[in-house]
C-alpha cells in the first residue's frame, strides 16, 4: 500500500533538474526585477538551475534554518549575524547594495522633500500624523524602518491610527500604500518596479542611513547534510563574479540604475 | 394427507417497542402446507412476526430456530415489503440485482432476467427507470425480484394492500404457480377474501398473539377460538 | 471599472496568444487540483458512505468533527503541512516540499472533509431509501457502499465538483507548500496572488478570468458527459 502510494506520488512530481537549488530570497529582491536578468544568464553559463522562493525576510531565515533551501539572499544585517553566530551559515557574503527611499502623495502634506535629514523626515511624518504604511513583518525593510525611528527618538508603539503595520510583503504594502495616498519606506529597486503607483511620489532619498546591504548566506552543509553545497558554491561563486557585477550594475528600469555591486573577492 | 413443512420454531419470542409489547409471548412451532396466510386485523402484529422470521427485527426476548439449515440462511428467503422499494435504475437492471449480488455470470443473469420479466408481464417496460412504474408494476417487479434467486421460502407482507383488482390478481396468479412449484409462501394479509382464495393453512393473529392455527378449510369451516370466530363475522376491525 | 476591462483585455491576449507562460501554468493548475480531487474523491466518497451506513458508537461525534474540518483554514492546513515536509520535519526525507506533489496532499487534506460530509448528507437520505431492501437481500457492507455510490452518483458528482472548486482557487495553502518557484510549482492562483504584488493588476485580473473561465470549463465538461449516460431524472 505505501510503496504503490510513494510510487504514484513521484509519478506525479515533477522532475528534477540535473543540477538545480533552492534559493530563498526576500520580495524586496524579488520584485526589483534583477532575477529575471540573473538567472538566465546564470544557467547559460554554469548550467545551473536556481528555483527562487520569494518569502518575507523571516520565512527565508526560517527556511534557511530548516534546510529547505540551500542558500539565501536577504538584506537584514543584524539578523544575518545571528544566522551565522548560531551556525546555520558559516558565513555571509556581500553582493550588492542599494538605497532605501521614501515614497508618499505628490501633494507631500508632512512636506518630507525639503527635510535635511532622515530624522527630520520622521519627525515631520510624525507632527503632521499623516497616514503611513509600514511592512509590520520583522522583515529587513521594517527592521530598517523601525532603525530609523529609533534615530528621530520616536517610539513607534504610541503612534496613533496614522501609522499602519500592514504585515505583508513588498508589493503587498505598496498597493496599501497606493490606496491609502500613504507614505512608506521602501527599497528603489521595488519602487521603480512596481506597477501601481497611482498618486505616489519618491519623496526622499541619499541619506547615509539608507545604505541597503544585500548579502548571501549559503546553508551549512554540517547541520544540514543533503542540501546541494556545492550548487551554492557555484552560484556564491557566479554572483561575485566580473560577469554578475556587469549584469548587476548595468540593470536598469527607465535609465535608473538599481544596485550597485560590492562584493570583495 | 396434506404435507406440512417445518418452518421455523419460535420461543419465548417478545418484541417490544417503548415499553408497549407489539408481539408476544410467542411459544410456536411454524409449519407450513405451501401458502401459509398470516391473517389477523390491522395492528395485529403481522409485520412483526414476518420482519422477525426474516431476521430484520430485533427480538427483545426469545429465539427463533429454523428447522432446516437450508431455509435458515437469509439467501434462501426473499421479502416483498409492502410498499415496494425500487432501485433507482431500470427495470431490467433491478432484477438483475440480486443475482449481481450473489456473482452469477452475466449471460445467467440476462436469460434470468427475460424470463421473469415475461413471468411478471413487465416485458414492455423493461428499460423503463423502475420509480415511474404504476404502483402495481412496481409490486409485481418487487416479486420478480423476490423470486429470481429462487428462494425455498418467500415472505410476503400485504402486497396487494395498495394495489387495484387486476394488479392483485396478477400477482395471486404468479404466487399459485410459485407455492404449486414448491416454494413455501407464508404472506401476511387482513383482507379474508384473498385468504380464501390463497391459504392452505392460516395462523391467525391478534393483539400480537397466535390465537388459533390449522388448515384453510378447517379454519374457514370451523374456528375454534372466539377471536377467530368474532374476526371470520367481520366483528374485529382493528 | 478601466481595470477591469484591461483586466478582460488581457485575459483575451493571453488566451489567443497561447501565451507559454499561461499555458504552463494553467496545465499546472489543472494537474495538481484534479489530482486532489481524483484522490480525494477515493478517499472521501467510500468514507462518507460508510458512515451513513454503519451506527457505531462514536459516529455522532465523527460527523461533528467532519463537519467542522469543512472550515478548516487552508493556510493552517498549509502550515501544518510544510512542518511536516520539512527537511526538518518528521517526512522530510521524502524530499517533497515544494513540489506540486507537496501541493496535492495540502490540497487533499483540505477538499476530502468536504467531499466526505457531502457525500455522507446524500447517502443517508439513500440509505433511508434503500435500507430495507438492501438487508434483506442479505448483503454486505461492501456491496451497499458501492450500490449506494453508483445509484447517488449524480449527487457525490455534485459534491466532487464543489471539492474541485474549493481546490482550484485555493492559494494559501499551496504558496507555503509550493513556493510558486517559477516553472516548477507556480499555478493561476499563486501568479495572481504574485502579479497582484507586483502592482500589475490587469494581468491579475486576465489570469482571475482565464481561472474563472477553466472551472466553469470543467464543470460544463462533466455534466455534458455525465448527462449522456441519463435516461430519466436521475
Amino acid at each position: 500500500m505505501i510503496r504503490t502510494l510513494a510510487f504514484f506520488l513521484c509519478l506525479i512530481s515533477t522532475s528534477a533538474h540535473s543540477e538545480s537549488m533552492k534559493l530563498a530570497v526576500t520580495t524586496s529582491f524579488h520584485n526589483s526585477g534583477l532575477s529575471d536578468v540573473l538567472l538566465p544568464a546564470l544557467l547559460e553559463e554554469t548550467g545551473l538551475e536556481v528555483q527562487l522562493l520569494v518569502v518575507g525576510t523571516g520565512q527565508a531565515l526560517r527556511l534557511g534554518r530548516a534546510g529547505d533551501v540551500d542558500a539565501i539572499l536577504v538584506h537584514s544585517r543584524a539578523d544575518e549575524d545571528t544566522f551565522v553566530t548560531k551556525g546555520f551559515a558559516p558565513y555571509r557574503r556581500e553582493i550588492m547594495y542599494n538605497d532605501f527611499v521614501f515614497i508618499g502623495p505628490r501633494s507631500d502634506p508632512a512636506g518630507i522633500t525639503k527635510a535635511a535629514g532622515i530624522a527630520e523626515v520622521l519627525s515631520h511624518i510624525f507632527t503632521s500624523q499623516a497616514l503611513f504604511v509600514s511592512r509590520g513583518d520583522d522583515s529587513g525593510t521594517h527592521k530598517k524602518e523601525r532603525e530609523l525611528w529609533q534615530l528621530a527618538a520616536l517610539d513607534t508603539e504610541a503612534f496613533g491610527a496614522w501609522y499602519k503595520a500592514v504585515g505583508s510583503g513588498m508589493g503587498a504594502s505598496l498597493n496599501i500604500a497606493s490606496a491609502l495616498n500613504a507614505y512608506i519606506l521602501t527599497d528603489r529597486a521595488s519602487w521603480l518596479n512596481f506597477g501601481n503607483k497611482s498618486d505616489l511620489k519618491l519623496l526622499f532619498s541619499g541619506d547615509a542611513e539608507l545604505f541597503n546591504q544585500y548579502a548571501y548566506l549559503p546553508i551549512n552543509p554540517d547541520q544540514n547534510p543533503h542540501v546541494n553545497a556545492d550548487a551554492s558554491d557555484i552560484l556564491e561563486k557566479w554572483l561575485t563574479s566580473a560577469r554578475a557585477a556587469n549584469l548587476i550594475n548595468a540593470y536598469k528600469i527607465n535609465g535608473e540604475a538599481l544596485f550597485v555591486f560590492n562584493a570583495s573577492k | 394427507m396434506v404435507e406440512l413443512i417445518p418452518i421455523a420454531t419460535l420461543k419465548d419470542v417478545n418484541v417490544k417497542r417503548r415499553s408497549k409489547t407489539i408481539l408476544g409471548t410467542i411459544n410456536h412451532d411454524l409449519e407450513s402446507a405451501g401458502f401459509t396466510i398470516v391473517l389477523g386485523p390491522n395492528g395485529a402484529g403481522k409485520t412483526t412476526l414476518l420482519n422477525v422470521l426474516h431476521g430484520v427485527e430485533r427480538l427483545s426476548n426469545g429465539s427463533v430456530n429454523w428447522a432446516s439449515r437450508d431455509h435458515a440462511a437469509r439467501e434462501e428467503q426473499a421479502f416483498v415489503f409492502q410498499r415496494p422499494i425500487m432501485l433507482r435504475r431500470t427495470v431490467r437492471q433491478n432484477l438483475a440485482y440480486p443475482l449481481q449480488l450473489l456473482g452469477r455470470d452475466k449471460r445467467h443473469i440476462a436469460a434470468s432476467v427475460v424470463d421473469w420479466a415475461q413471468r411478471a408481464g413487465l416485458t414492455s417496460v423493461l428499460d423503463h427507470p423502475a420509480p415511474r412504474l404504476s404502483g402495481g408494476e412496481k409490486q409485481k417487479l418487487a416479486l420478480a425480484r423476490a423470486l429470481i434467486r429462487q428462494p425455498k421460502v418467500l415472505f410476503l407482507d400485504e402486497p396487494c394492500a395498495n394495489l387495484d383488482g387486476r394488479s392483485t390478481r396478477e400477482i395471486e396468479t404468479v404466487l399459485r404457480e410459485v407455492s404449486a412449484a414448491g416454494t413455501s409462501v407464508i404472506m401476511t394479509t387482513h383482507n379474508l377474501g384473498q385468504a380464501r382464495r390463497l391459504a392452505s393453512d392460516v395462523v391467525f393473529l391478534l393483539n400480537g398473539q397466535i390465537h388459533e392455527t390449522n388448515l384453510a378449510q378447517d379454519i374457514f369451516n370451523a374456528p375454534k377460538s372466539p377471536e377467530a370466530k368474532a374476526f371470520f363475522k367481520g366483528d374485529i376491525v382493528e | 471599472m478601466n481595470e477591469i476591462w484591461a483586466g478582460l483585455l488581457a485575459a483575451f491576449h493571453l488566451i489567443v496568444t497561447l501565451d507559454g507562460d499561461l499555458v504552463e501554468i494553467t496545465l499546472r493548475s489543472l494537474q495538481v487540483s484534479l489530482s486532489a480531487l481524483a484522490i480525494a474523491s477515493v478517499l472521501a466518497l467510500p468514507f462518507g458512505t460508510w458512515l451513513a451506513i454503519r451506527r457505531f458508537r462514536f459516529r455522532r461525534a465523527t460527523i461533528a468533527t467532519l463537519n467542522a474540518l469543512m472550515g478548516l483554514p487552508p493556510v493552517v492546513v498549509g502550515l501544518i503541512v510544510y512542518l511536516l515536509l520539512s527537511r526538518s520535519g518528521p517526512f522530510g526525507v521524502l524530499g517533497l516540499l515544494f513540489t506540486p506533489t507537496a501541493m496535492i496532499i495540502a490540497q487533499v487534506i483540505i477538499i476530502t472533509p468536504l467531499i466526505a460530509s457531502i457525500t455522507h448528507q446524500a447517502m443517508r437520505e439513500l440509505w433511508a431509501e434503500y435500507h430495507d431492501l438492501l438487508i434483506s437481500l442479505n448483503t454486505n457492507n461492501r456491496q451497499r457502499v458501492l450500490t449506494l455510490i453508483w445509484d447517488g452518483r449524480r449527487a457525490l458528482l455534485t459534491g466532487a465538483l464543489a471539492g474541485f472548486g474549493r481546490a482550484i482557487g485555493e492559494v494559501g495553502a499551496i504558496m507555503i507548500v509550493g513556493g510558486n518557484i517559477d516553472n516548477a510549482t507556480r499555478v493561476l492562483t499563486t501568479a495572481i496572488a504574485l502579479e497582484t504584488g507586483k502592482g500589475d493588476f490587469a494581468l491579475a485580473l486576465g489570469l482571475g478570468f482565464v481561472l474563472i473561465a477553466l472551472a466553469l470549463l470543467v464543470n460544463f465538461a462533466i455534466h455534458a458527459l455525465s448527462r449522456t449516460e441519463r435516461h430519466g431524472t436521475w
